[in-house]
């Protein structure tokens, strides 16, 4: 079961794509885990044929757990594991000092002793029961429950592919994830105005020929001129993991889409700094649209190297971020609004943003994360290097 | 001599009434203790005894506990049946030597030669704004000690009857009474004219969650469980009775029957009975488990003086019945 971000602790395998004996290449979708993202289509990395499956349709696997095992070419049987390390827990009162100890969440699902006992005397799998006991344990009362209606007829069939994320899933694992970022990582912020007059320039002439459909938004520059200052000072592009900074392989670009009824998620472009505006524009457009109907890809998931989040036209004027963890940085973009300022040593009205970075102080310095704003200003002044 | 015995009594009297039983019963039994004699005890326990027995039998003794408990366990040894009065378990630590060198160690040093059949009473525990060096509840320690019976009686019956018991034991016994059960008032059943003192008794019968509970707390986790059973919670109360030996058989069948545990101590939590019971808990219940054994203790603090502050720091009925239905009802 890949980690598919900080916040998941384990998914439901709601389809197989694949059976012992199918052949698969690195990119494949082969199966679909719903997790509190909604329904996420699991891609495989390499080129193998699958040689047995283990976990069934339906079963709750913990982040890390078996799915299926697979036979590399020429070569012998490898369990799938998830393409990233599964992410460790968060380490338990490492920083704060506080007066009781926290238990480290472990991927695996809290069943009472007794509980445990009945569950394996009748043959049923405890981590697949919704705990209703103490800290949502699976209780003596919830495996009775589910004895009670194994007896009973099993319901008509399967339920249909879920495509849809459950908001209070989702909720709890934003909650998780901010908290542990707040809680671990050490934020420094810096904020820069940066004339927009240019680029909304560059923009209005590039729209002007083309259907309302081609149109590209003004995001997609902020994302690839975010995109080439990373690549310029990748101190803030990568991971804080092991008391230590790993820097990303590529550009991957989280972008933050928040979703209709409450919620949001943050999928990956990946290797934003390499792609041409249109194209990114058409990937920003798929990707928005894919995270609000479900179907987003357990790598774009995965792999976001940094999260960029933009207000939009009714958003605020500025925006203090709080990092993705394990990620290192967090860009902001407020709305893009006429404001005064200076030109030519008078004052002007000029279409004006505010960009922020929120870092991880472990990872990098102020003067890092400075140099990131000034690059991002500097290549906003030409739109056409873009 | 023989007061007819009234069916509901206070805590107090009941403790009177079973060292005058005993003083009756046994000619070599005697009463020692600071203030126990003119003054009547400090709570009164001793009140009327040195009229009725005369000086030779309630003595009172210098402010020295050390020399107190010493000389009950060398009369117990010469054959006499001591009821030493310690004045508060605070400062039965001035005797722990005497205690737990000589009482708990002496039968078993000797090879079993020497019998030292004293009882030690004191009381124990907090909520009568005495400050830290009067309220503290240190039964706990004294159940760590091998050698010794100590004995928490919570209800008027066990207050009247125990002593007997303790009396009839030939091994040290410590009885604790809590200091704000002496004015708890009880029915004693005619019929039940002794007690042991090997086993816990259920008090109270539930299915939901167990409350272990002794001496002082009793009342509280009983009243708890009146609250609970509002709000459809059956819980169990147990009274431990007997800190040690535990009577693990009672404990067990009780938690097996609910599979969940709030223990109530007022002794502090760390390396407390509570802490003990869990354990053994963990270690032989660990498959009937439903839920985290959960505790409920005094506040790891010096006991305040302040009302407030006090009562903040002690165990209430409310800590209970939230510990409780934390357990029972988590959603």
């Amino acid at each position: 079961m890949p980690s598919l971000g900080a916040d998941m602790e384990r998914g439901t395998l709601v389809e197989w794509l694949v059976k012992p004996g199918s052949k698969v290449r690195s990119g494949d979708i082969i199966a679909v885990v719903e997790t509190h993202k909604g329904a996420i289509d699991v891609e495989i990395f390499e080129d193998a044929t699958v040689s047995e499956i283990c976990a069934h349709e339906g079963e709750t696997v913990p982040v890390g757990g078996l799915l299926a095992r697979l036979e590399a070419e020429g070569g012998k049987a490898a369990p799938l594991l998830p393409a990233t390390k599964p992410e460790p827990a968060p380490a338990a009162a490492k920083a704060a000092p506080e007066p009781t100890f926290t238990i480290t969440r472990t991927g695996r699902t809290k069943v009472s002793p007794a509980a445990r006992r009945l569950a394996a005397q009748i043959g049923i799998d405890p981590e697949t029961l919704t705990g209703t006991g103490v800290d949502g344990s699976v209780s003596l009362a919830d495996v009775e429950l589910a004895r009670a209606s194994a007896a009973k007829p099993a319901p008509a069939a399967k339920a249909a592919r879920k495509r849809g994320f459950d908001p209070v899933e989702m909720r709890r694992g934003i909650a998780l994830a901010m908290a542990r970022s707040k809680r671990e990582i050490p934020h420094y912020y810096l904020s820069s105005t940066v004339d927009m007059g240019p680029t909304l320039d560059w923009l209005a002439r590039f729209n002007e020929a083309r259907p309302p459909t081609e149109r590209m938004l003004a995001a997609v520059p902020l994302i690839k001129a975010t995109a080439l200052a990373l690549r310029k000072h990748p101190q803030l592009n990568g991971f804080w993991q092991d008391d230590a900074f790993q820097p990303g392989a590529g550009v991957h670009i989280g972008w933050a889409i928040s979703l209709r009824g409450g919620g949001l998620v943050s999928p990956a472009i990946h290797d934003a700094d390499t792609l041409a505006l249109p194209d990114l524009m058409d990937k920003l457009r798929d990707l928005v649209a894919r995270a609000r109907s479900g179907g987003l890809r357990s790598s774009e998931l995965m792999d976001a190297t940094v999260t960029i989040t933009s207000l939009g036209e009714r958003g605020a004027d500025n925006v203090a971020a709080i990092i993705y963890p394990p990620q290192v940085a967090i860009v902001g973009f407020g709305r893009i609004r006429e404001r005064p300022w200076i030109v030519d040593g008078k004052v002007a009205a000029r279409p004006l943003v505010d960009v922020t970075l929120a870092a991880d102080h472990r990872a990098s310095d102020g003067h890092t994360g400075g140099l990131l704003l000034s690059t991002i200003e500097q290549l906003l002044q030409e739109p056409e290097t873009l | 001599m023989s007061d007819p015995a009234p069916t509901r009594m206070t805590y107090r009297e009941a403790c009177k009434q079973a060292i005058r039983d005993a003083l009756n019963a046994d000619p070599n039994c005697f009463v020692m203790g600071e203030d126990v004699g003119r003054y009547g005890g400090c709570y009164a326990v001793t009140k009327g005894l040195l009229e009725e027995f005369g000086l030779e039998r309630i003595r009172d003794t210098p402010l020295a506990e050390s020399v107190i408990a010493g000389a009950g366990i060398g009369a117990a040894i010469g054959g006499m049946r001591p009821i030493v009065e310690i004045m508060t378990c605070n400062f039965s630590l001035l005797a722990l030597d005497q205690i737990v060198n000589n009482a708990a160690s002496i039968p078993h040093m000797s090879g079993g030669q020497f019998a030292v059949p004293v009882v030690i009473r004191m009381a124990t525990g907090g909520g009568r704004q005495l400050a830290a060096q009067h309220s503290h509840s240190l039964e706990g320690w004294y159940a760590h000690i091998p050698g010794i019976k100590v004995l928490a009686p919570g209800t008027v019956e066990d207050a009247r009857h125990m002593l007997a018991a303790a009396l009839a034991d030939p091994n040290p016994v410590l009885i604790f009474e809590h200091v704000m059960l002496y004015n708890e008032e009880g029915d004693l059943d005619p019929a039940v004219d002794a007690v042991d003192i090997s086993s816990a008794k259920v008090r109270r019968d539930g299915k939901d969650v167990t409350i272990l509970t002794y001496g002082g707390s009793l009342p509280k986790a009983l009243e708890a469980a009146e609250e609970l059973a509002r709000d459809g919670i059956a819980a169990e109360v147990v009274d431990l009775r007997v800190l040690r030996p535990l009577d693990d058989a009672t404990i067990f069948a009780s938690v097996m029957r609910t599979r969940r545990c709030v223990i109530v101590d007022e002794g502090w939590r760390s390396g407390s009975l509570s802490a003990e019971i869990a354990a053994r808990l963990a270690d032989e219940l660990f498959f009937e488990l439903d839920a985290p054994v959960r505790r409920v203790c005094t506040r790891e603090v010096p006991v305040p003086y302040a009302a407030h502050l006090e009562a903040e720091a002690l165990p209430q009925v409310a800590d209970i019945v939230t510990a409780a239905r934390r357990l029972a009802k988590p959603q």
